[in-house]
């Protein structure tokens, strides 16, 4: 159990820039979820603290080690792959006891470990059986085994769920976090699926272009984002662009109240509303707000998108599109063409740094 | 097949439809005619020479004998032929196996593209060469006095001659030139199967080179090694061009001697009974190990 320290960490090839400046504490026993598109540079900075690709700046610390030089096998690291790298030459508990050997534990003492790891990731009794002997779900759960088994100093994910089918990727979503408590690793998994960086992590790091854009708790980075990339990136989101004026901002002829500081009187805004914070109401019924000050919005349906539990609504007011979620409670879709109003609370409109 | 049958059988069809064996036999007539005319007709005309008494030429009378099977026996000195063909094939076929892993692995694990591509080109030209050129070449560089000396002597003046023409070590130097390009190829497509992560894998564990090689890479490129083994060793068991030009007086090997019954003592049923016999001790050998050539295969 220890922290991963990556400081003023760059790394290009050529003249393109994979990574820059990325500076990050991945705190001792927490998961960390690195997302973002392919080419943002999140497998390079897992490979980086690896040990398998060398950064041309800054520096990486194991613990109170700086393992900037260090070669990959010596660093105690245990990473899982996309694809399971299993030995496929090897019996389960051979692969599982690899690493075991390569540290000079043997006999009795790993034939223990190794029983150990296997019954953590639920698959005791299954040393004698060989990889091809087994599904993508139970392969994944060995190259998870054989990664624990050596008490390593930081366990790195990457992608290793995306190769498996849904059902089995949420069962194993599950496995992972309790292995994870269980063992009480600093672990650092890098995805592109942004329900399981939310569903898993304690901390979620949104990457782009070679940099952290943002690093928070998964509910503080989906409630404000700070970026329109993180917005869009992390679930679905309606951007507004208006006028500041008088603490507010002017949108097709609505002032829209936020929460937080705004920039100066007079110029350009964007926000960001989640489409699940808008309430949606039939044009006549104008509900009054009490208490709570309430941005509303006219706009027109233009199409509905039926799922069953719920209802995608796109809309258009003025020049703006937006997009509302909805439960399906009253089993009756509003029809298309149907002039409504839209409303949410000050607080869900975030106000975006770009 | 089953569902053929039953087709054929189904009380609808009325029209003839002709049994599936037919359909097989066609189709496999083509490629078993060819092996047919290629290999079965020559191979049981040399077969059936083995058992006779002397080559039929001329009005010479046809008389059956099993006597050139007794050669091993009744001519000693052939058992020591055998066992120099068979080291220069032990040595010919280990030596390319380094070698040729060797070189799969650099050109699979540090080239990439287009440069991987020719130098892959670049070594598959002995194969592109005459034979008779490239082993005739070999003479003026190992010979007393010969290119190899000459690049030594510009270094050591006074360096005692390196040349080894006409030694057992000249004809697997040979040998190993012709037919590394098996090994290579065989070792690269084995290797070139193995995913990166796996390396990387290893190496995570806390591997390092000497464990990946021996307990990942060959464990895991056997079956090429095994491949690239057989495709060598037993055409080297039975050539005769490099041991005569490379060994001389030393190049007597089964290769040599079968090819002195048919071209110099025009002793036809010899030459095949030994080549028949040759080939009835490599059968017997890979019959023996195939269980574990096929083991390793699948590992």
């Amino acid at each position: 159990m220890t922290a991963v320290d990556v400081t003023a960490v760059a790394k290009s090839y050529g003249t393109t820039t994979v990574l820059s400046d990325i500076t990050q504490t991945f705190g001792e026993g927490t998961f960390t979820s690195l997302l973002g598109p392919s080419g943002s540079g999140k497998t390079t900075l897992l490979r980086i603290v690896a040990g398998f690709v060398k950064p041309d700046a800054g520096v990486v610390r194991i613990g109170e080690r700086d393992v900037t030089d260090v070669p990959v096998w010596s660093r105690n690291i245990g990473m899982v792959f996309q694809s399971y790298a299993l030995f496929p030459h090897m019996s389960v508990a051979q692969n599982v006891g690899f690493g075991l050997g390569r540290r000079g534990i043997r006999g009795a003492k790993a034939k223990a470990e190794v029983e150990r790891a296997l019954e953590m990731v639920r698959l005791p009794g299954y040393g004698d059986r060989y990889p091809r002997q087994l599904s993508g779900g139970q392969q994944q759960r060995v190259a998870l085994a054989r990664a624990i088994v050596i008490r390593p100093d930081v366990l790195l994910l990457d992608e290793p769920l995306s190769a498996l089918d849904r059902r089995l990727r949420q069962e194993m979503q599950v496995e992972l976090l309790r292995i994870q408590r269980e063992s009480g690793l600093t672990t650092i998994f890098v995805t592109h699926d942004q329900e399981e960086a939310l569903t898993l992590s304690d901390s979620v790091a949104i990457l782009d272009r070679g940099r952290i854009v943002q690093v928070g708790r998964p509910a503080e980075v989906y409630e404000r984002p700070k970026t329109r990339f993180a917005a869009e990136f992390l679930g679905d989101a309606n951007f507004l662009t208006g006028t500041v004026r008088g603490g507010a901002v002017e949108i097709a002829d609505s002032m829209i109240a936020t929460e937080g500081p705004l920039p100066v009187e007079g110029s350009q805004a964007t926000i960001a509303v989640r489409p699940e914070k808008i309430a949606i109401d039939g044009a006549e019924a104008m509900p009054a707000a009490p208490d709570e000050p309430t941005n509303r919005l006219r706009a027109k349906v233009l199409s509905v998108i039926y799922s069953g539990t719920s209802l995608t609504y796109l809309l258009r007011s003025g020049e703006l599109s937006l997009k509302v979620f909805a439960q399906n409670s009253l089993g009756r879709p509003l029809d298309s063409g149907t002039d409504v109003v839209l409303s949410w609370a000050p607080r869900h409109s975030v106000v975006l740094a770009d | 097949m089953p569902a053929e049958a039953g087709a054929a059988g189904a009380p609808a069809t009325t029209r003839f439809r002709p049994p599936p064996w037919l359909a097989t036999a066609a189709l496999l007539l083509p490629s078993y005619a060819w092996l047919t005319l290629a290999v079965l007709l020559p191979l049981g005309t040399m077969f059936a020479f083995s058992f006779l008494e002397a080559t039929p030429l001329g009005n010479r009378p046809v008389e059956w004998t099993l006597r050139h099977y007794r050669a091993f026996h009744d001519q000693p000195y052939l058992l020591g032929v055998a066992w120099t063909s068979l080291s220069i094939g032990l040595w010919t076929t280990a030596i390319c196996a380094v070698v040729g892993f060797a070189t799969a692995l650099a050109l699979v694990r540090a080239t990439a593209g287009r440069s991987r591509e020719t130098l892959l080109i670049l070594l598959l030209l002995p194969f592109w060469t005459n034979g008779l050129v490239r082993v005739f070449s070999w003479t003026m560089v190992i010979r007393g006095g010969g290119f190899l000396d000459v690049a030594a002597r510009s270094v050591w003046p006074d360096a005692p001659s390196l040349g080894f023409l006409y030694t057992q070590p000249a004809i697997v130097l040979g040998l190993v030139h012709g037919y590394l390009p098996y090994m290579v190829l065989t070792c690269y497509i084995a290797l070139l199967a193995i995913d990166d992560a796996v390396i990387e894998a290893a190496m995570s564990l806390g591997a390092r080179w000497p464990t990946i090689l021996f307990r990942i890479l060959v464990p895991l490129a056997m079956p090429g090694l095994v491949t690239g083994a057989i495709l060598i060793f037993v055409p080297v068991i039975g050539a005769f061009m490099e041991p005569r030009i490379l060994g001389g007086r030393v190049g007597v090997t089964m290769g040599t001697v079968i090819e002195d019954q048919f071209t110099q003592a025009f002793n036809w049923p010899l030459g095949s009974a030994l080549a028949f016999t040759m080939l009835a001790v490599v059968l017997g050998v890979f019959a023996t190990f195939s269980g574990v050539l096929r083991r390793t295969a699948q590992a």
